[in-house]
């Protein structure tokens, strides 16, 4: 007796999703249901930071808290940087599924630079607090805070270079509409790091 | 491939322009990214906003930024990161993993606030 296998069918791609055209036997993309489980578990990993941030920050006995370095003025325009870095990566996205290659290579550049501000902004705001007396041994705010928002700061970084990477990818000729779902894969972790931006902006900067 | 590259769809609808079909027809369009990304900053300039109220409980903060937040989460999984338009499993993962990272927090919590030394002699 012999095990009869079926043969890969191609799986049209289905409403609302573009580039995709390989055979899965869910019938939708492997890569694309891989990054959404690693999304998935980052969310454990964000959880476990913000939960700890949560519970230690007002434990310190000695040194600046939270309300003697915050500059919330100034972490909002980061925040604002950053959420329209969202907008921009999804603008990628759609004009790589129009086929629309130059505009697409101008929207990641934009996303990436928007990046670069956002990282800018929150070395300075390190090196600031750090000068205000909050190293990341002071207290056990500064080790909570530093390790959470540098977490998060390295995940937008290694989003930058993910960026970085279609546009020379795009440079030289090999990012067209067929590659869509790398740029949309890309723009999941981007918009992701965005997400978790927006509840450490809330928990972290605005409850006291 | 369903990419458009015509200002009429397929099948010759007119009501359907060429960014209305770039990701199917469910998908925003390009103007209801822009939309979307303006609610969201008027949204974070509320939230700006309540640091400006003076003296302010913890409660009341809570209760008006926490919803703002929600809606900022849910709005950019469902329109940017394509929740609402695509397949089912990915939204089943990625809040599983979401429900999982609150239960963590619960459990957290309960071990620093609950489970101590001070409440275990009160229950004793």
């Amino acid at each position: 007796m012999t095990d009869v296998v079926a043969p890969p069918t191609q799986v049209a791609d289905p409403p609302g999703e573009i580039g995709h055209g390989h055979a899965t036997a869910t019938g939708i993309s492997n890569t694309k249901l891989a990054m959404w489980v690693y999304l998935g578990s980052d969310c454990l990993l964000f959880g476990s930071l913000i939960s700890t941030y949560l519970l230690l920050r007002h434990r310190s006995v000695e040194g600046p808290g939270p309300e003697d370095v915050f500059d919330i003025p100034f972490t909002s325009v980061s925040s604002f940087v950053l959420l329209m870095s969202s907008l921009t990566m999804a603008l990628a996205v759609a004009s790589i599924g129009r086929g629309d290659v130059p505009r697409n290579r101008a929207w990641l550049a934009t996303t990436a630079m928007l990046g670069g501000v956002f990282i800018g902004g929150q070395v300075y705001e390190f090196t600031t607090f750090y000068r205000e007396g909050l190293g990341y041994t002071t207290n056990i705010f500064g080790s909570a805070f530093y390790t959470l928002t540098g977490f998060h700061g390295l995940h937008v970084s290694v989003g930058i270079v993910m960026l970085m990477s279609l546009l020379v990818m795009s440079a030289r000729g090999n990012l067209g509409p067929e590659r869509a779902e790398a740029v949309e894969i890309v723009g999941l972790y981007w918009h992701f790091v965005d997400i978790v931006w927006i509840v450490i902006f809330t928990v972290v900067y605005l409850i006291p | 491939m369903s990419t458009a590259t015509t200002d009429t769809a397929p099948d010759g609808d007119p009501q359907l322009g060429e960014t209305d079909l770039e990701h199917g027809p469910d998908h925003p369009s390009d103007l209801k990214y822009v939309k979307i990304a303006l609610i969201l900053g008027a949204i974070t300039a509320l939230e700006v906003g309540t640091y400006f109220i003076q003296d302010a409980s913890t409660g009341l903060l809570v209760a008006l930024l926490f919803p703002m937040m929600a809606i900022k989460f849910l709005v950019v999984t469902a329109y940017f990161m394509h929740l609402k338009y695509d397949n089912p499993l990915f939204r089943r993962v990625f809040f599983f993993g979401l429900l999982l990272a609150l239960f963590v927090f619960l459990i957290a919590l309960s071990a620093f606030e609950f489970w101590n030394d001070d409440y275990l002699k009160f229950l004793r």
